[in-house]
């Protein structure tokens, strides 16, 4: 695709540099004469908002580190550790110490929020098909770094959030059977979170993002061996396909980025706090155990993930489930190529797979936000009901049952009963004080009454009951609480976990083998060019 | 049925366990209209004084404010104590005062603020001191850190049983509701509603989570706190002034983060008409 070089150098100066390292003949062929379909929609525009924003991250990072300490210790004439007493310092005393700090902060959510939308614009044209496959795999790879790098991130200011996400995602690992605990260990640098685990944790974070960069230049780098996909999904046939990269693509791309960066600058400057959770300005106290522990927007539906399993699979049991299944969803990003069978690129041709498509949108946005919630929250409106019942009237009469062996306990408590249902006992009741003694006592005659009684929460109907159960007086009243169908968060997030799943080991599968796509344009150009009775009069 | 209404017997005796409906979901905080909300909203100066009066004398004897200086109250942009140095029209002397008197004003630096001054020396800072190398108390200097009522955490727990009273420089965002949640947790003190369990040592506060809070009310009679304004000390005001001033120490730099993301993003809106208009120029003769 990059086709022969057409970088002639000007001067004299670039004609001795170009013969020794040509690495402005390297940017020109990448960024400047580099060929681009001429059909790319904004959606195309999201790799380079992600350049920028990794940029900024960068900068801005290495300007906090240079102010940040990472220290659990407690700070002079505080409560707080040192590391939340630095962040605060940053925000009060260094020059534009808040802006570089909301930029930072506020940035690792605009990164993810271009990245998702990157990676479903992937989805939908089909861009992780062949001849793809590696710069989709190094894109998959950049998102599990990214993952890692926020999450690392997220526990430096050692607020409440910080401190009990570090817990819950070490003691995850510590799920996995037989190195898991070793595993754990490890990255707490001990057997608690402390100040070794800040120390690695501060490290790790300074170096991902480094490795981010280099893989985003085998990224790039793939995708100009293979060229950039199109909405259309078919491969550049001849120049009338193509626009150079500089101006045509340059220029659409800095307008998308602007526009990015106004959302972006709206969130730093009057809204720098909307993204992040209240409890991390709480200093860390592993004493105290929040609420609801929570990690950031961006990883949620992966949590929802994780707490759906609520059940054990043979030997497997829920959390390992959990973890497994969590890892799962991302690691089944890495096969998709080889999980979709279709050979039409673009889900603009595919009218099926477009609206599961649609449906998966919805799904992993609906994760999201169940994993937000108390997964035992009752989504449904349920009516819980309990019967009352009990005998009226009648007489209450009392066996004693003692026996010398307890192997002759079960015979002579059955007995007794027998005795006194004979005698016209309509309930009876055994109270095992030992092995040898119980008492069984019955109500002879007397008639069966039933009350009803419903509520709309488990804590109201229980009051309910203990109205009811007064009002009766009886002495001894039968309740049978019904259980109705309660359709909790767990079980959306099980719903919404199957579909995720099914949508690439199923629906793509077996939809690329059977459904029957719309007709896919011979070219770009034809593309375009079929489009044209509508936008000629904006074109003019 | 036979069956079921034996299995009764243990409901009757669970029934007896079953626990009293102590948890009270806590009221949602009254909004009040604080000059701060909203992207033209600024602080209301009078009110961080005052607030810091209600601070200092009422809440410091518990209360920290850890991550904060005394210089910070007289520093730009909004330090209720940051004064000016102007000159007299009529004797043409240099005098300092608290009004910015237009734009004629310079803002005095914290630590030759006599206002700054003044209530950093009424504390009395543990040091070291130099020569001898022994603990020694001094008057406090506008660069001291707020003096904390406590040495250490546990001696804060001790004296106030067992709980620890927060660090209030970031109380603000570290609550949901923010400043709007500090006044109504200020103002919302009372009897318990019938049926719910008395917690010992605790008060109940419809806004708490829970509804029982260690903290005793604060705030109790009119004129606790003693304004230098006219403006009447009522519990009401002193809860609202002093939630204003506690949404100052948490986001000093409010007005520079404002006025800037205004110029940015009128800069952003220009430079995106600006791509916007070339982005089209470059594509007009290109179908796509
Ligand atoms: C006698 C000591 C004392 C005084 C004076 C005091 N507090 Fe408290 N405060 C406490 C204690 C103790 C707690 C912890 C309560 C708990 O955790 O149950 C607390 C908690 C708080 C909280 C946190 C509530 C929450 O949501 O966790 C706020 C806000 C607060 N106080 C504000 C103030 C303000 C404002 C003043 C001054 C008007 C003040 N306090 C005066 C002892 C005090
Ligand atoms: C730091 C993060 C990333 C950066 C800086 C980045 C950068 C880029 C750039 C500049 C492009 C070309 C422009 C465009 O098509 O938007 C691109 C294309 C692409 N990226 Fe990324 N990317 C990142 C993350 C990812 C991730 C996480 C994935 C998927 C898992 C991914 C998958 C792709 C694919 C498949 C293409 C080709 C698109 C096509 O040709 O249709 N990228 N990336």
């Amino acid at each position: 695709m990059s086709g022969p070089s057409t970088y002639v150098p000007q001067t004299g100066f670039t004609r001795w540099l170009d013969a020794r390292l040509p690495i402005v003949r390297l940017a020109h062929d990448s960024f400047v004469a580099y060929p681009t379909p001429r059909n790319l929609n904004y959606w195309y525009t999201f790799g380079a908002i992600l350049s920028m924003m990794l940029v900024v991250q960068i900068i801005t990072g290495v300007v906090l580190a240079m102010h940040y300490v990472a220290s659990t210790g407690v700070h002079t004439g505080g409560y707080s550790s040192i590391a939340f007493a630095s962040v605060q310092r940053i925000d009060r005393d260094v020059p534009y110490g808040w802006l570089i700090q909301n930029i930072h902060s506020v940035g690792a959510s605009m990164f993810f929020i271009a990245v998702y939308v990157h990676m479903f614009r992937g989805l939908y044209y089909g861009s992780y098909k062949a001849p793809r496959e590696v710069l989709w795999i190094l894109g998959c790879l950049i998102y599990l770094l990214m993952v890692a790098t926020a999450f690392l991130g997220y526990t430096l200011p050692w607020g409440q959030m910080s401190f009990w996400g570090a817990t819950v995602i070490t003691n995850l690992l510590g799920a996995v059977p037989v190195v898991g605990e070793s595993i754990k260990n490890w990255l707490m640098g001990g057997f608690s979170i402390d100040n070794p685990t800040l120390n690695r944790f501060f490290s790790l974070h300074y170096l991902l993002p480094f490795v981010i960069a280099g893989v985003t230049v085998l990224h790039v780098w793939a995708l100009h061996v293979t060229g950039q996909n199109n909405p259309a999904g078919v491969p550049v046939k001849s120049a009338e396909d193509t626009v150079p990269f500089t101006p045509y693509a340059t220029m659409k791309d800095a307008f998308a980025v602007v526009l990015f960066m106004l959302m972006f600058a709206a969130f730093v400057f009057f809204l720098p706090d909307a993204l992040g959770h209240t409890d991390n300005y709480i200093p860390a106290n592993p004493l105290v155990t929040p609420a609801h522990i929570v990690p950031e927007w961006y990883l949620l539906p992966f949590y929802a993930i994780l707490r759906a399993i609520d059940f054990n699979v043979g030997p497997i049991d829920s959390k390992l489930g959990g973890v497994i299944l969590m890892f799962a969803a991302i690691a089944v990003l890495f096969v998709l190529p080889w999980l979709d069978t279709s050979s039409v690129r673009s889900m603009r041709y595919r009218p099926i797979a477009r609206i599961c498509f649609v449906i998966f949108v919805v799904v992993s946005i609906a994760l999201g936000w169940a994993g937000a919630q108390n997964p035992s929250l009752v989504l449904n409106p349920v009516e819980y009901r309990a019967d009352l019942n009990w005998a009226q009237g009648g007489a209450l009469r009392v066996a004693e049952v003692q026996v010398s062996d307890p192997g002759q306990m079960d015979a002579a408590i059955e007995a007794s009963t027998k005795e006194l249902t004979d005698a016209g006992a309509s309930y009876t009741y055994v109270a095992r004080e030992s092995g040898t003694r119980a008492t069984v006592s019955g109500l002879v005659g007397g008639e069966m009454q039933t009350q009803t009684v419903s509520a709309h929460s488990t804590d109201e109907l229980e009051e309910a009951v203990a109205t009811a159960k007064q009002g009766v007086g009886a002495p001894i009243v039968e309740v049978a609480r019904h259980t109705p169908f309660e359709f909790t968060v767990t079980r959306l997030a099980q719903l919404l976990t199957a579909y995720y799943f099914a949508f690439f080991l199923i629906i793509l599968p077996l939809l690329g083998l059977r459904e029957t796509p719309g007709r896919v344009p011979d070219t770009i150009a034809k593309a375009v060019l079929s489009r044209q009775p509508k936008t000629a009069g904006a074109e003019a | 049925m036979l069956r079921r209404l034996i299995l009764a017997a243990a409901a009757v005796l669970a029934f007896a366990a079953a626990p009293a409906f102590a948890e009270t979901e806590a009221e949602h905080p009254e909004n009040y209209p604080f000059s701060f909300e909203g992207v033209f909203g600024t602080y209301d100066r009078a009110s961080v004084q005052r607030g810091f009066a209600v601070y200092s004398q009422v809440c410091a004897a518990c209360h920290a404010l850890e991550h904060m200086s005394y210089r910070n109250l007289g520093e730009l942009p909004d330090g209720p104590f940051l004064a000016y140095r102007v000159t007299n029209e009529e004797t043409g002397a240099q005098e300092i005062t608290l009004t910015p008197h237009g734009h004629h004003g310079k803002p005095v630096d914290p630590n030759d603020n006599p206002y700054v001054r003044s209530i950093a020396e009424a504390a009395t800072i543990s040091a070291i001191d130099r020569e001898t190398g022994q603990p020694t108390d001094r008057p406090g200097r506008p660069s001291d850190r707020f003096r904390s009522p406590f040495p250490n955490e546990s001696a804060a727990r001790l004296a106030n049983g067992g709980a620890l009273p927060p660090d209030l420089s970031v109380i603000v965002n570290a609550r949901h509701g923010g400043a709007d949640y500090i006044r109504s947790l200020l103002l919302g003190y009372g009897e318990p509603p019938a049926g719910v369990e008395v917690v010992e040592g605790k008060y109940y506060n419809r806004y708490f989570p829970g509804g029982w809070i260690a903290m005793a009310p604060p705030l109790v009679v009119e004129g606790q706190a003693s304004y230098s304004d006219e403006t009447v000390a009522t519990i009401d005001q002193m809860a609202t002034d002093v939630a204003h001033f506690l949404e100052w120490a948490a986001d000093p730099k409010m007005a520079h983060r404002k006025s800037m993301g205004f110029s940015v993003m009128i800069f952003l809106l220009l430079l995106a008409g600006l791509t916007y208009t070339s982005y089209r120029l470059v594509w007009r003769n290109e179908k796509h």
